[in-house]
């Protein structure tokens, strides 16, 4: 890069500045809040800490919560997202542009829209209350509410991350294993999910590290209820308002800390990616393989040997 | 086997991609569907190959009816344009792949994908990834993973295509050899009139959906059935001329044409191929009455022919003469020139609805 001479005709010293400056606005608007999250929470020692996050049983709970309706969300969100993307990858019908706009539907919506509008069709009040409540079930101000208004907001991560890997690839390896005489199942196990398979891992991680960090649906689908509706965000934001600092920073910590986690696991992921495609386009993947060189040099002989 | 395809029709919204297509597959022919694109070639072979499904009509495999058979139950080998090996398994999951989903002993697998790495030449590349492969062994591996199901027919699609040119002339002289070994029917699909004729048994020559002409090559290019068959097989030259009592004229100059014997004159088209010119210096006793005074645009030497432009005194019409090269250098042509050109062969089609190109 750096020997790269550009036509803007910028002098080596503005770039260091602009560079200067990039980093100084990641480090001021990222980096340093970040930084005191954790400074916050490890405030008053470790054992502090400790007791904020294990000691009360209303944020062991909301811990508890998060980890349970986010994997659900997120697993609906896996076969919906597998499904809904072959489809559209692979058939042209009338409406497919129109479904595939209605996928990000989730992004454009505030998700507090998102959760009200999940309270008018699930409330007590709303369009689906009477034939709730005539069957017992509970879905706002409990679980299943948390489930929906979770799936709602991540839905197009998982789907939007593999259509264009899905049409990247084609349906040459599905048919050709349809030739060979596999079945349906045997196509998705042995040829669509490995192709797939990191592109899917990547949507994954980033609809988990949004289901755990979703605030504004589920605040209002929730009801706000310490020790039974209360994920790990509306924990932190409700210790906050009460006055409990150092517990709240702690609790924020933790979400913190899993965004550390899906941010890694989102770097390597999109290393492997990167070497498929490249695999993919014929390319041999960097210098550390001498052999794929070689090889293409005595193809052409090795054809006819 | 043999295979029989009858009315085959299948449209792609308002195209229609094949029109009622009739054709007879003898068991262990090596046939080539040949033509340009568009002209429904490959959908033929996804059609016999179940990948598709056709609108109308019926194939038969030995007489039985498969028009409704699933692609998984065709037990077809077919080899796609870009190989279509699957990336992620190595060279020889990829040949095992049918044997895997057919659920055969662990042992069987082994033997079968090695006795295929050792037909298709790739001994020891088994562990390969298809991205570490070249061009000419991944069209090997695709190759044997779809004889590796004991197909009871093979079918290619552009199986050289992607290839560079000499590695495509070496493959080709192996699968006809491979071919003969095996004898098993196959079919594949081609632009290129030279690798359907070096290759094939058969030659079924397609245009917009249709059959031109089906027959052993010999007879396709000796007697191209419509002027599309005579354009598509190479350079030849088109003028306007008549036909009447058995002969067509070419401006003036007879040629033999029984297959019209009226003695009304009728306006024909003339294809002429550039090796069945003769060229000469003028000045020859007779050769008004056989030859046509042209003079010399331009010399283009090339290898074993030499092809020399002209163009004619009368109408100022340009054409083309293949000269053996030896011939050429004998008379050493010079642009500007005078010559005298004399057909000895002519194709001759009388307008008419069905040589409407």
């Amino acid at each position: 890069m750096s020997s790269t001479p550009t036509t803007t005709g910028s002098s080596p010293l503005a770039r260091a500045a602009a560079i200067a400056a990039a980093f100084a606005i990641v480090g001021g608007v990222i980096v340093v809040p970040l930084a005191s999250v954790f400074f916050e929470a490890l405030a008053e020692g470790p054992a502090a800490w400790w007791r904020a996050i294990a000691h009360d049983p209303d944020t062991r709970h909301a811990i508890w919560l998060s980890l349970t309706v986010a994997p659900v969300a997120v697993a609906f969100n896996t076969v919906f997202g597998v499904a809904a993307a072959w489809l559209v990858a692979r058939f042209r019908f009338p409406g497919r542009s129109l479904l595939i706009s209605f996928f990000d539907v989730p992004f454009a919506v505030s998700p507090v829209v998102a959760g009200l509008a999940i309270v008018l069709i699930f409330g007590r009040q709303g369009l689906l209350g009477p034939t709730l409540e005539w069957l017992s079930l509970k879905v706002i101000f409990s679980w299943p509410g948390l489930v929906l208004a979770t799936t709602f907001v991540t839905l197009p991560l998982v789907v939007r991350e593999l259509i264009p890997v899905m049409e990247a690839i084609g349906p040459e390896e599905e048919l050709a294993a349809v030739s060979l005489g596999a079945g349906g199942w045997q196509v998705f196990w042995r040829v669509t999910l490995p192709n797939i398979r990191w592109a899917l891992l990547h949507g994954i991680v980033l609809a988990n590290a949004r289901a755990m960090g979703e605030f504004g649906a589920v605040y209002v689908v929730s009801g706000h209820i310490a020790g039974a509706t209360d994920t790990m965000p509306l924990r932190v934001e409700k210790l906050f308002q009460e006055y409990r600092t150092p517990a709240s920073m702690a609790v924020a910590s933790v979400l913190a800390s899993i965004a550390l986690v899906t941010l890694i696991v989102k770097f390597v992921i999109e290393r492997r990616i990167e070497a498929e495609f490249h695999e993919r386009e014929g390319l041999a993947p960097p210098a550390d393989s001498p052999a794929v060189a070689s090889l293409a040099i005595a193809s052409p002989k090795e054809a006819v040997a | 086997m043999s295979l029989s395809v009858r009315g085959i029709t299948k449209s792609f919204g308002s195209f229609k991609a094949l029109d009622r297509v009739s054709l007879d597959v003898p068991e262990g022919t090596l046939l080539a569907l040949l033509g340009p694109s568009g002209s429904g070639k490959t959908t033929l072979l996804r059609i016999i190959a179940g990948l598709e499904s056709a609108d109308a009509g019926m194939i038969t495999e030995n007489g039985e009816d498969v028009t409704d058979l699933h692609a998984r139950r065709r037990g077809v080998g077919f080899v796609f344009q870009h190989y279509a090996l699957f990336r992620h398994m190595s060279v020889f999951e990829n040949i095992a792949f049918g044997l895997r989903v057919r659920k055969e002993p662990e042992a069987a697998i082994r033997e079968r994908v090695n006795e295929l790495l050792h037909l298709v030449r790739l001994d020891g590349l088994g562990g390969r990834k298809p991205s570490q492969l070249s061009g000419g062994q991944r069209q090997r591996v695709a190759l044997a993973r779809a004889l590796a199901i004991r197909p009871k027919m093979l079918l290619l699609d552009e199986p050289f295509g992607a290839l560079d040119a000499k590695v495509r002339v070496e493959l080709r002289q192996w699968l006809r050899r491979l071919h003969d070994e095996i004898g098993m029917t196959s079919i594949f699909v081609t632009h290129d009139q030279e690798e359907a004729f070096e290759l094939a048994d058969r030659v079924v020559v397609m245009n917009h959906g249709k059959i031109e002409q089906h027959g052993s090559p010999e007879e396709v290019f000796d007697r191209p059935a419509t002027p599309f068959v005579i354009d598509f097989l190479g350079q030849v030259n088109v003028f306007h001329g008549r036909v009447e009592g058995g002969r067509a004229f070419w401006h003036g100059i007879p040629i033999d044409f029984p297959e019209y014997p009226h003695a009304q004159s009728r306006e024909a088209k003339v294809y002429l191929r550039p090796h069945e010119l003769d060229i000469d210096r003028p000045g020859i006793p007779g050769q008004e009455t056989r030859s046509l005074p042209a003079s010399v645009l331009r010399v283009t030497p090339g290898g074993a022919v030499t092809r020399v432009a002209c163009r004619t005194a009368a109408g100022g019409e340009e054409l083309y003469v293949d000269v053996p090269t030896d011939k050429a250098r004998g008379l050493a042509l010079l642009p500007g020139e005078r010559v005298a050109i004399t057909p000895r062969k002519a194709r001759v089609f009388l307008p008419g609805p069905e040589y409407v190109i």
